[in-house]
């Protein structure tokens, strides 16, 4: 008996291809108020297509009915926990939402004049401030789209940098428990990767990074905490060793729920960083986006930053195109603008003391579950963490149990499974983050959950391993979609 | 805290199990010297009544009840109300990237619909689940091309939205990718076939081309395309009005096409977030970026999506990946979705007949600059006055008049670019034309 979830009816649904009768339209036009134009004297007769072959013809009940049914074969927060490791799966308050959908925010042209947009431009300004106040850095921007994007611009800002001072060096070293978007951005901003590998216990090993920095080493990229949640208590001499020789301190930003207001990275050395607002600040994910990577920036970088910059001219806002250092732009306008609007919103919901205490209750979800599964599950790293806990299959895979089995086990709970196989460190990873907008009643039938299955991973191992069961698909055929793609729907 | 789902004495009990006497003491293995010492500088938190208030404020600080004739790379169409309708679905909205097929055919579902539809709408091949926008679109497309013809130089025509080529080059210039540009013809507007084909050499990776170009002008893609591929280089097409693509042909020509689906339904939020695609020839696959959402089956045999070929991506081939881009845009491409659906075939041709019409009407009053055939937007030289003044005249009768183009071509100083859609009023076109005439 599972007492979180009841099996139910879901309806069955085509592809809107399939449902497609000609004639059947969801839509209607104004009457044009000018007069019509003909296509072809105005374009030229081969510049116009016939029609669209193949685009849907339906009704808008069925164009609605169409996508709810479709929506209710995915999980999601608000069904409940999340716990994926690394992703911070937290709560989407409703309000940014509301607010991001603001006729004049929602509707504001980018290149609308400066005088008629200094409301969007003091929403930046205050988004930028808060974040410098959180990282302990002294600039920020807001052009890049996600995360990956901003780890793309912190590394062509340390490029400028060392650029200008002579020499823009060669490789970037990367941790061998990082995120595999590090390596992919140093490779995309011109840099050799150099791997280094962690520690016996899992953290930075101090005496192979004393050998490894050398004058050819442009910056280390490091998450902290790291991805196994725990925080590099050396990172200060981390920061000197790199500075001593020149090179510089990059940090993701992926886990920066475990330190917002506990401890700010331009405070332990930390040069360049970027942040993940869908992660940390709890713009929704949306099923892959969109996200926003800000990147925040010591002093130094200040001039190196994308073009424009916001810069306050008397009493008004405005935007500065005229940098001679800059790295250029990352992406058109000023970047993702609407997920701003909700990062304030979120910032300004909590206030300082709120975010916190999110912080704190973040961590003690994940301290909590790691005291609770201990007993059930290896734990490789031994050390304190903080907002995530990650354990290992070891002993369930004596049982031909594999993290991927438990993970798939657990939708039958009624979970979101947690993140799978990551770190590379980990042999057979579960990485877990609850987040802190779990509460007690959530995370104790997770436990349960996890409990359970470890449990059935002893009688009955096949039951874990041909799971789920209870949903509406089941495993599917990775093999033959990579092997014989099928991208796109076609007529039979 | 309303976000924070316990109460003190659960907070208790969790501490008790955790055997700590207080949430400090959670954080005690920090190093004391990274601590920070103080209370965040932040104000205390507010209501929902008061940042609903707040941002309100802030909106009427912007624009309001202006009529509009902005459009260059991003414009102003009706959404659908089917769309919000939609995408506010928490099962849509607060879900992830659909790592775990079983509980995610929803996202998959709707991402493999979109990837259908983008190859109905562009005529190509294959298509991935979308990319940030159509700026970082761009030099995705610039990669994939050097990579699918082992040459590094790329080609990029003056009539590309300003702000790509500057993306562009901030990708390139560390990854010994030369950019250089080609022009226009100062009567026509369209691409500079000669200038083209002067700059072509074996070097060269990819012409990247607008259509319809940055000043509206629906361009000679399938000239740039011959001279491309007879110099063994690939054909870019770059398009930003997603809507043009309702009655213009699809760009058979193009090798890869990459561009910005705004204006199906993604509200123009000041620059962001939006959607890019990149869509391909079959041949070019493997070279994609990005996600692919790919049809298979369950281990009950029925039909099923996932996510597929991630052998391309950053978590599995790290820093040999074709890019490091990780996310798409799903929520912005499932608006896109929702979009192409209500209008649906006929809808959206009749949606772009619309608009043709309208920019033709403000062009009946005030004559473009070019003479090439253009589809919602066109270039006019201001007469008279500058266009700042003009602007600044406009804004009095609460009109945004046309971008001024000396920002990004000095050549056009003069300028001022000017767009008309499905939701630009006869009455603001004849009161805009009042001013500038």
């Amino acid at each position: 008996m599972i007492e979180k979830v009841t099996p139910h009816l879901s309806q069955n649904e085509l592809l809107i291809f399939e449902r497609s009768s000609p004639g059947k339209k969801a839509y209607q036009l104004p009457e044009l108020d000018v007069p019509p134009v003909d296509a072809s004297e105005a374009l030229g007769a081969a510049n116009v297509r016939a029609g669209i072959e193949g685009f849907p013809e339906v009704s808008e009940v069925e164009a609605i009915r169409h996508f709810t049914r479709l929506s209710t074969w995915n999980y999601a927060i608000d069904y409940g926990m999340y716990p994926l490791g690394s992703c911070t799966m937290k709560y989407n308050p409703r309000i940014n939402e509301l607010v991001a959908r603001t006729e004049g925010l929602a509707w504001a042209h980018p290149y609308q004049p400066e005088a008629q947009a200094q409301g969007s431009m003091e929403v930046m300004a205050k988004l930028e401030a808060a974040l410098a106040e959180i990282t302990g850095m002294d600039a920020v921007t807001l052009q890049p789209a996600a995360g990956a994007h901003g780890e793309l611009t912190g590394i062509l800002l340390i490029r400028a940098l060392l650029q200008k001072r002579g020499n823009p060096r060669k490789k970037i070293l990367i941790p061998d428990s990082a995120h595999g978007t590090n390596p992919a951005t140093a490779a995309i901003a011109g840099y050799a990767v150099e791997n280094i590998k962690s520690s016996e216990s899992g953290v930075l090993d101090m005496a192979a990074l004393e050998q490894i920095v050398n004058a050819d080493v442009a910056a280390l990229m490091v998450t902290n905490p790291n991805t196994l949640g725990v925080f590099e208590e050396n990172i200060a001499q981390v920061a000197e060793i790199l500075h001593r020789k020149g090179a510089m301190l990059y940090m993701d930003g992926a886990n920066m729920n475990a330190l917002v207001g506990i401890a700010r990275p331009g405070d332990f050395g930390v040069d360049v960083m970027h942040l993940n607002l869908h992660k940390t600040f709890s713009t929704p994910h949306g099923g892959g986006g969109p996200g926003a990577g800000p990147v925040a920036v010591k002093k130094m970088f200040e001039p190196f930053l994308p073009t424009p910059r916001l810069r306050r001219a008397g009493k008004k806002w405005a935007f500065d195109y005229k940098r001679k250092h800059s790295i250029g732009r990352v992406k058109a306008f000023y970047g993702n603008f609407g997920v701003v609007v909700r990062a304030l919103a979120y910032i300004l919901a909590h206030g300082g003391p709120g975010l916190r205490n999110a912080t704190v209750d973040a961590v003690l979800n994940a301290v909590y579950i790691r005291k609770q599964l201990e007993p059930y599950f290896d734990l490789p790293y031994s050390q304190p963490n903080m907002h995530e806990v990650v354990f290992s299959d070891d002993r369930q895979a004596k049982l031909g149990v594999r993290t991927g089995d438990i993970a798939k086990r657990l939708i039958d709970y009624g979970f979101h499974p947690y993140t799978v196989s990551f770190p590379l460190i980990v042999h057979g990873a579960l990485m877990i983050e609850p987040t802190e907008t779990e509460g007690k009643q959530e995370i104790d039938q997770f436990v349960s959950a996890m409990i359970a299955i470890a449990k059935e991973a002893e009688s009955d191992p096949q039951l874990v391993k041909s799971a789920p069961h209870g949903t509406r698909t089941s495993r599917v055929d990775e093999v033959t979609a990579a092997r014989k793609p099928i991208l796109r729907w076609k007529p039979a | 805290m309303r976000y924070l789902p316990k109460s003190d004495s659960e907070r208790r009990q969790m501490l008790d199990a955790c055997g700590v006497s207080s949430a400090e003491e959670l954080f005690a293995h920090l190093p004391e010297a990274v601590r920070l010492q103080r209370p965040l500088a932040l104000d205390p938190g507010i209501s929902e009544y008061e940042i609903v208030q707040y941002f309100r404020d802030r909106a009427a600080q912007n624009a309001n009840g202006y009529a509009s004739f902005l459009g260059a790379g991003v414009y102003n169409h009706f959404r659908p109300v089917l769309v919000d309708t939609v995408v506010s679905r928490g099962e849509f909205l607060t879900s992830y990237t659909p790592y775990q097929a079983e509980i995610s055919q929803g996202t998959l579902t709707t991402i493999f619909e979109f990837q259908t539809m983008i190859c109905q709408l562009t005529g190509m091949d294959v298509a991935n689940a979308s990319m940030y926008d159509g700026s970082t679109a761009v030099p995705e497309a610039a990669m994939m091309a050097v990579r699918a013809t082992g040459r590094g130089r790329v080609l990029v025509a003056r009539s590309v939205h300003p702000e790509y080529r500057e993306v562009l080059r901030t990708y390139a210039k560390n990854q010994g990718m030369p950019v250089e540009e080609f022009g226009f013809v100062p009567e026509t507007g369209a691409i500079d076939l000669e200038d083209l084909e002067h700059k072509m050499d074996p070097l060269t990776a990819a012409v990247i081309v607008q259509s319809p170009n940055f000043f509206g002008i629906v361009d000679q893609v399938k000239a740039a395309a011959e001279i491309a591929h007879k110099h063994g280089a690939l054909l870019v097409m770059v398009f930003t009005e997603a809507v043009s693509l309702g009655i213009l042909e699809p760009p058979a020509d193009a090798d890869i096409v990459a561009g910005e689906l705004q204006s199906f339904a993604i509200s123009p939020s000041y620059g962001g977030p939006y959607a890019g695609i990149i869509a391909t020839k079959e041949k070019y696959l493997r070279q994609v970026p990005g996600r692919l959402v790919g049809q298979s089956v369950d281990s009950r045999g029925k039909r099923a999506f996932c996510l597929t070929l991630a052998t391309r991506e950053q978590h599995i081939r790290r820093e040999k990946a074709t890019s490091n881009i990780c996310t798409n845009q799903a929520l912005m491409a499932l608006m896109a979705t929702v979009f192409m659906t209500v209008y649906g075939k006929d809808g959206l041709r009749e949606l772009a007949a619309q608009n043709l019409a309208k920019a033709h009407y403000l062009a009946g009053k005030v004559k473009p600059r070019f003479s090439a055939p253009f589809f919602n937007e066109f270039v006019a030289r201001v007469e008279g006055k500058s266009p700042g003044d003009l602007n600044k005249a406009l804004l009095k009768k609460k009109i945004i008049g046309g971008l001024p183009l000396g920002r990004f071509y000095p050549e056009l100083a003069d300028s001022v670019l000017l767009c008309a859609t499905e939701m630009t009023k006869r009455s603001d076109m004849d009161r805009l034309a009042e001013v500038a005439l």
